[in-house]
């Protein structure tokens, strides 16, 4: 099953109830389908073509774009390393060599356990901190082979690592490939300001007001 | 001498719990928006058109003069946050999202008042998994609070702050591309003009896009005025501004400094800063504003860290990305992983970027891995003027003789991530010449070949 379950697609109308065009909602659902499955499958897409009224083609378009969305199952951990220049000046290539010798696999693979998948990334936005890695976008600053085993040996073993984490608290914790936020927004009924619709939304009402 | 440092946008950095609402009103938070809401919407845009606050995503154009670019009559009007940092060696504005997301949150309701937009959507770079969890929070604490949405502070100013989050694609940082990620579409920068979205953006109405960092300074210019925000900083440049320094200094590190009188070598070489090359290495080269622009050298290290002075000694400051390569680094090397990133990143859609890129990655991998051929030099060259023709913008280089050819680049491109790919090639080609010949020379003593007699048979 890997339409959206009951729950996420009230999720789903939640989040296309914030846009003035459901089509906007596209990438935060794509993302959605991927938390449920772990990738983005074809039947999720035919999901979402429906939850935002354009063709299943369309929609594929939109995810083939951006290199998040794996449409074939990856690791319940994707490790990526970023070797863009100011990682690469301080070892961020012998850091990945390094990791594809200890998982076996070279980046863009996964292993056969189905727990690991290495990725060979652009800039991280972390560049002070090279070399660098990520787990499901979990950040580890300033990492070593040595620090790269024991993140991987406590991950197998269902520990959060904390070695060389950006963050250890709570808001760190690595959930499962495709859960992004560990918290999502939500409007209020009796807050929402409600959607500008581009077609007829007014002059704003604080600006008549000066004039 | 180095100029004192201010905080600005950093003030909460070394608070604990500073991205949460409490510690944020504790520390001055949401006094700027209370103050806009008792001035007319007029008077907070002029207010903010007088600190000169400068774009700090890239172009450096003023904030309150872009607002300025609606057209009048036509709504609804929209603001887009630009949160997808992704060019090489910029960090920041995650930063400032993980750790004062209320400040940024504040920057955006000043904003939406100021310039009579109705809507506002958050959109912050999909990896960033912790600025978007850090963000949602923050949101749903200021909408309980009665900070944002309808009837802002019991006034008649009501305005949504939608999360929005990308999936992977550096193009979308590029405004036009933005919009159409938000709309749901591939992140492909739109055909100009109109070369603002202020004149036609999302949906086709009247849109301002606004870096992270930019909407982030506002808060504290309403709170303090803008005259006392241009005590800092120069005359052209007030404020302050996040430089991310990376690479082979001991010790790399966001810096928020004082704006237009900071100079690279302050930076590189002050012990409240980066402290020094590491090892006491010979600076080689450095890249001054993000892998998009063209390298610069120690001759241009006393420069100010401002716009203008940069963009005529043949570069830009960009988004506050330096990297520092010392005298180790080989050039080459650095050029072809330069390079690489806008032969991966290309969104495809202009036939010089989408081919060139990869040709220009695919002619230095080969001179890099010891197979180039002699006219490689002018074949990358020319590859690079079929994308930015014409001189492209360099450091001068006073024992050569040669002079600076000020920024911008010429493009045959919708956006600037061709011209982009262009900068570290002739950036390594004019200064590093010889690095490249002696790759390409390697070549021809390294082929042992003889040809036995039996080998016709």
């Amino acid at each position: 099953m890997s339409r959206l379950t009951p729950e996420n697609e009230a999720i789903a109308r939640e989040i296309i109830s914030r846009y003035p065009k459901p089509k906007s909602a596209l990438i935060p659902l794509l993302h959605l389908s991927q938390e449920q499955n772990g990738h983005v499958t074809d039947e999720a897409m035919v999901h979402l073509a429906e939850l935002v009224d354009v063709t299943p083609a369309e929609v594929i378009g939109t995810c083939t774009f951006y290199e998040m969305f794996k449409r074939e199952p990856v690791g319940r951990y994707v490790v990526n390393i970023c070797t863009n220049i100011a990682f690469q000046l301080l070892g961020a290539e012998e850091l990945l060599h390094h990791a594809e010798h200890r998982l076996g696999i070279k980046a863009g693979n996964t292993t056969p356990d189905g727990l690991f998948t290495i990725e060979d990334v652009e800039c991280v936005a972390a560049c002070t901190e090279a070399p660098c890695l990520t787990v499901n976008y979990r950040y580890f600053y300033k990492v070593d082979g040595e620090d790269f085993d024991a993140i991987v040996e406590d991950l197998r073993n269902g520990r959060q690592p904390t070695r060389k984490a950006a963050e250890t608290g709570p808001d760190g914790a690595i959930p499962s490939h495709g859960t992004l936020a560990l918290e999502r927004q939500h409007i209020p009924a009796d807050r929402a300001a409600g959607n500008a619709d581009p077609d007829s939304a007014p002059a704003p009402v604080w600006l008549e007001q000066q004039a | 001498m180095t100029a004192p440092i201010v905080k600005v946008v950093t003030s909460r950095f070394d608070i604990e719990d500073a991205h949460t609402l409490a510690v944020y009103e504790r520390t001055g938070g949401y006094e700027g928006l209370r103050k806009a809401l008792t001035m007319s919407p007029t008077a907070v845009h002029d207010e903010v058109k007088a600190a000169t606050l400068l774009g700090r995503g890239g172009a450096g154009f003023p904030a309150g003069v872009k607002w300025g670019f609606c057209p009048p009559g036509v709504w609804p009007r929209y603001l887009v946050v630009n949160g997808d940092e992704s060019e090489p060696g910029t960090y920041k504005d995650r930063l400032l999202m993980e750790r004062d997301p209320h400040q940024l949150i504040e920057g955006c309701l000043i904003a939406c008042y100021a310039a009579g937009l109705s809507q506002c959507f958050l959109y912050i770079r999909g990896e960033m998994a912790l600025a978007q969890t850090r963000v949602a929070r923050a949101l749903n604490e200021a909408y309980a609070a009665g900070y944002v949405g309808r009837n802002v502070l019991g006034t008649n100013f009501s305005v949504d702050i939608v999360l929005h989050w990308g999936a992977g694609a550096y193009i979308v940082g590029e405004e036009t591309a933005l919009i159409e990620s938000l709309e749901g579409n591939r992140g492909m920068p739109r055909l100009k003009p109109p070369y603002f979205p202020a004149a036609i953006g999302l949906y086709g109405k009247p849109t301002i896009v606004n870096n992270v960092e930019t909407l982030s300074n506002l808060g504290w210019i309403l709170r303090n005025g803008s005259d006392a925000y241009k005590q800092y900083g120069s005359e052209s440049s007030p404020g302050t501004r996040m430089f991310a320094i990376s690479g082979h200094v001991k010790r790399p590190g966001v810096y928020e400094v004082q704006h237009g009188i900071t100079t690279f070598r302050d930076l590189f070489y002050d012990e409240q800063f980066c402290g020094g090359i590491r090892h006491d290495h010979q600076l080689k080269m450095f890249i001054p504003g993000g892998g998009s622009s063209p390298w610069f050298f120690e001759e241009q290290l006393d420069l100010p860290l401002e716009a203008r002075p940069v963009g005529g000694a043949g570069s830009m400051l960009g988004s506050g990305a330096i990297v520092v390569m010392d005298e180790t680094t080989d050039a080459v090397k650095a050029c072809l992983r330069v390079v690489r990133f806008y032969a991966r990143e290309s969104c495809g859609k202009c036939t010089p970027c989408r081919e060139g890129t990869n040709w220009l990655e695919t002619i230095l991998q080969r001179i890099y891995d010891g197979h180039g051929r002699p006219s490689d030099i002018d074949m990358l060259l020319d590859v690079g003027d079929n994308i930015s023709p014409g001189p492209y913008p360099s450091a001068g280089w006073e024992a050569e003789g040669l002079a600076a050819v000020p920024f911008p680049p010429r493009q045959t491109t919708i956006c600037p991530l061709g011209p982009s790919a262009v900068a570290p090639v002739t950036s390594a080609l004019r200064r590093f010449r010889p690095e490249f010949e002696a790759k390409i020379r390697r070549r021809a003593v390294n082929i042992p070949l003889r040809v036995e007699e039996s080998a016709h048979v």
